[in-house]
């Protein structure tokens, strides 16, 4: 507690290696004190690795760190945190059933096990922390009760409660809806300004120019460059990040939208054990248009696609109708709602997309396999197979390295994601694709791809449903923008309100961010 | 990766069986030499050894096919009683003069649907109740244990004994002598060459049929092949069947090939050893042939040097055989990254 607030931190030659894959080749990076510190990079660029080794979840093979100029050595979590050094995860570790004071204290608990907690000095100091920063909260809350953006600020004011000086925060917005994000960026700069840094893993480059004073990038392990917030611009920033340069936004076309394929009408949910999660939702989609869904995570998304998909739970109480031109898919198993023409890409690609140990091919005949053209007696094809894979593999562009068919858990998640969408798109006679997160853990590079080919597929006639959570993927390939909130569509965005929206993105966000809140 | 796995396993296994053999004062290359020579230098030997093994393939592969679809089916030792003693009873009734041609298909249909009722219990009561196989299974080899031991006892032993009455003649099959005119006079009969094509087929089954290709999908990630519009639970009551009715087939090297009866006692542990053989192989149906043949050698000749060391050595060897496989691929050095 003595310690002065400011803290210098200076990683010098860096290097962590797994097996074969060097992590982190000779990363060098000085955090300074009073300062919001973004470290970017696209998924396997090392940032993780990195911060875990700051954080003493992982020790280096080579290189030093130094916090204000004395050499430091962190075998474990905790010998960072004495050194006042917090990490704020991406996943929550909380536990729903203590309060907000109690999940606070856990694992800082005085010394002596025994030891009388003063209850009262620990709520002041919540209270007086939280104000100073502006993230109130109320300490004798139980955790369960707290929205994602109010747990999140209990996980800040845990490490702040420690005294750390540094704060690690892996991907703080990515559960965030706009405003929280603002409030979040707010309480950061209010740390910053007390003296303590902040250090933002992200790979959201808006926010990083937002928000940060200085920003280092990192690519293949290798830290690509740090320069002052203010003189860095998103094409240079994603320039560092992929090397060569790439189109930010899909060109999108206007189309003339055909006629209604998916009609959603007066659809209502409730869990078996009673929890309203859909509502008189309704929605249209037609051909040649992607009608995108935003809203925060956990407002209705997951059992609309499950209702869409025929894989939502069976004892929960359906009301309302979906209709693909016509037929019901309600009953519907996914094998019934595929031969009609529907075709789906779940938001857990390594969890419900495909099968890890597979390789390529039979990840490519997943969900594909009751197609007639690839039998051949009571098995396959694998001729047919194999050559429609590489004729997929050519126009996708799914880059992979030795072997002919290697198991799909050896590509990157861009790639894994190429060949989920190469198979779902080129399904014969396919209507209408529901598409969640389709660039979730994918790399810049891929996330270009990905969006041509489905800004071509809506061009060759087909119905695109489209859940995001990133606004500005929304915004880019979206016809018309329906926002959900706690299970109904609340408000839609015509054709010309994106179009025109598009031209102006950052104030249509926030404009967006209003109807899902 | 796995075939080291194995390999380390057996010598491991090998290390501790002879450490213990040296224990009882016994030298152990002596007794091993010897277990050679009783097995696979007389033809009586190696005649039991294949009988014994092909019983171990049949419930080798009812554990292993289930086994794809992350079932643990520890039922085949109920399996293979109920199939062998529906088998037996099913030869009794027969009239005397049924001629083979219907008489074999018969009781070894009857064996199947048996073996396979059987896992299916535990099948229905895992998709309808969501009841652990492994529990249910273990419940019904006790129950398989007790309906045909009571059964027998009271309604169907021949007084006296604790064995039915012998089958209808047509209903046995020739054993390896009569069919390849040797002088073994050893149990072993046609079913050990019915097991290898069992095994073939099981093979394609699982890795050149469709219906395997989504077997071995919704064990691997059950989640995703219910997304890819594949029915997980009838993959789960399909594999209980098939393997349930391969352990009941068990009946035809038993009771058709072998004792033409059914006997208090006379599956012995098959239906448990067909686990290790299933692990040992790691669920691949070619290779439980080779893991079959092993654990069938291990089971007869610790027999044939019962005299020097006790039987329950070669248990330990067997049962130290499969804690390696199991717990090498924890061990830090052996686990890939992720």
């Amino acid at each position: 507690m003595t310690e002065p607030i400011n803290m210098t931190i200076r990683l010098t030659g860096i290097t962590k290696s797994f097996g074969e894959f060097r992590a982190n080749d000779a990363v060098s990076l000085l955090v300074h004190p009073g300062t919001i510190h973004a470290l970017v990079g696209e998924n396997g660029a090392g940032k993780s690795t990195l911060s875990n080794i700051l954080y003493g979840l992982l020790q280096p093979d080579a290189g030093t760190l130094e916090i204000n100029g004395r050499p430091v050595t962190f075998d474990s979590p905790r010998q960072s945190i004495e050194a006042g050094i917090g990490m704020v995860h991406q996943h929550f570790m909380l536990i729903p059933t203590l309060t907000v004071a109690e999940n606070i204290i856990l694992g800082g608990e005085p010394a002596p096990l025994f030891a009388p907690l003063s209850r009262k000095r620990v709520h002041r100091e919540i209270l007086e922390l939280s104000r100073r920063h502006g993230m109130e909260l109320d300490p004798d809350a139980p955790v369960s009760t707290l929205s994602v953006g109010e747990q999140q600020r209990v996980e800040i004011l845990k490490v702040l409660h420690r005294n750390a000086r540094l704060l690690i925060l892996d991907e703080p917005t990515a559960v965030l809806s706009p405003p929280e994000t603002e409030r979040l960026f707010t309480a950061l700069r209010s740390l910053a300004a007390e003296g303590r840094s902040v250090l933002l893993v992200t790979h959201k480059l808006d926010e990083v120019l937002e928000v940060s004073d200085e920003v280092s990038v990192m690519r293949k392990g290798k830290l690509a460059g740090t320069m002052p917030t203010r003189e860095a611009t998103k094409g240079s920033l994603a320039r560092l990040m992929v090397g060569r340069d790439v189109l930010l936004r899909t060109d999108n076309p206007p189309q003339q939208a055909g006629k209604a394929v998916l009609s959603v009408e007066g659809l209502g949910y409730v869990t078996p054990d009673g929890r309203a999660k859909l509502n008189d939702l309704n929605l249209r989609v037609h051909a040649g248009e992607v009608y995108g869904i935003a809203g925060v995570e956990g407002n209705g998304q997951r059992e609309l696609f499950s209702l869409l998909w025929g894989t939502y739970d069976h004892s929960a109480r359906v009301s309302g109708n979906i209709s693909v031109e016509g037929v019901s898919l309600i009953g519907l198993h996914p094998a019934g709602i595929a031969d009609i023409g529907v075709s789906m890409i779940p938001e857990d690609r390594l969890g419900c997309a495909i099968v890890p140990e597979f390789g390529i091919e039979e990840n490519l005949l997943f969900g594909r396999h009751r197609e007639r053209t690839f039998h051949k007696g009571v098995g396959f094809d694998r001729e047919k197979v194999r050559r429609e894979t590489k004729r997929l593999i050519g126009a996708y562009d799914i880059r992979f390295s030795g072997k002919l068919n290697p198991p799909i858990s050896s590509l990157s998640g861009g790639n894994q994601q190429k060949l989920v969408l190469a198979r779902e798109l080129e399904r014969p006679g396919i209507r209408l694709l529901l598409l969640a997160q389709p660039t979730r853990g994918v790399d810049i590079g891929a996330i270009e791809l990905i969006h041509k080919r489905i800004i071509e597929a809506r061009g060759r006639g087909m119905a695109i449903l489209l859940v995001s959570s990133e606004l500005e993927e929304l915004i880019a390939l979206s016809t018309r923008i329906g926002c959900i909130f706690e299970g109904r569509i609340r408000h839609e965005f015509s054709e010309e309100a994106v179009r025109n929206g598009r031209d102006h993105a950052s104030g249509f966000e926030k404009e967006i961010g209003l109807h899902i809140t | 990766m796995q075939p080291v796995v194995t390999l380390l396993s057996l010598l491991l296994a090998l290390a501790a069986g002879s450490a213990i053999i040296a224990a009882t004062g016994n030298d152990p290359s002596e007794v091993f030499q010897r277990m050679l020579r009783s097995t696979f230098g007389s033809g009586y030997g190696f005649g039991q050894v294949l009988f014994r093994s092909t019983t171990l393939v049949l419930t080798g592969l009812a554990v292993a096919l289930p086994f794809r679809v992350r079932l643990f089916n520890v039922g085949a030792e109920g399996q293979l009683l109920m199939g062998s003693f529906a088998a037996a009873l099913c030869g009794v009734f027969l009239p005397a003069t049924t001629h083979p041609a219907l008489a074999v298909p018969a009781t070894i249909f009857v064996a199947m649907a048996a073996g396979s009722f059987w896992a299916l219990t535990a099948g229905v009561l895992k998709v309808r109740f969501g009841v652990n196989e492994v529990i249910s299974t273990i419940m019904l080899n006790f129950i398989a244990q007790a309906i045909t031991g009571y059964l027998l006892t009271n309604f169907f032993a021949v007084p006296s004994t604790v064995h039915t009455a012998a089958m209808a003649p047509g209903s046995n099959l020739p054993g390896l002598d009569a069919l390849f005119g040797l002088s073994w006079h050893s149990p072993a009969n046609f079913s050990t060459l019915l097991v290898i094509g069992i095994s073939a087929s099981a093979a394609l089954l699982l890795f050149r049929s469709r219906y395997g290709y989504t077997m071995i999908a919704a064990g691997l990630n059950p989640e995703a092949a219910r997304h890819a519009g594949i029915a997980t639970n009838s993959r789960i009551l399909g594999s209980l069947a098939i393997g349930g009715a391969l352990a009941g087939l068990g009946a035809a090297n038993l009771v058709l090939g072998y004792k033409h009866w059914f006997e208090a006692g006379m599956t012995s542990g098959a239906g448990f050893m067909g686990i290790a053989v299933a692990l040992l192989a790691g669920a691949h149906p070619i290779w439980i042939l080779m893991s079959a043949l092993l654990f069938g050698w291990l089971d007869y000749g610790g027999l044939t040097v019962n005299t020097m060391v006790p039987k329950e050595v070669f248990m330990i060897v067997q049962a130290v055989t499969i804690l390696a496989i199991i717990s090498f691929p924890a061990l830090p050095g052996m686990r890939r990254r992720g």
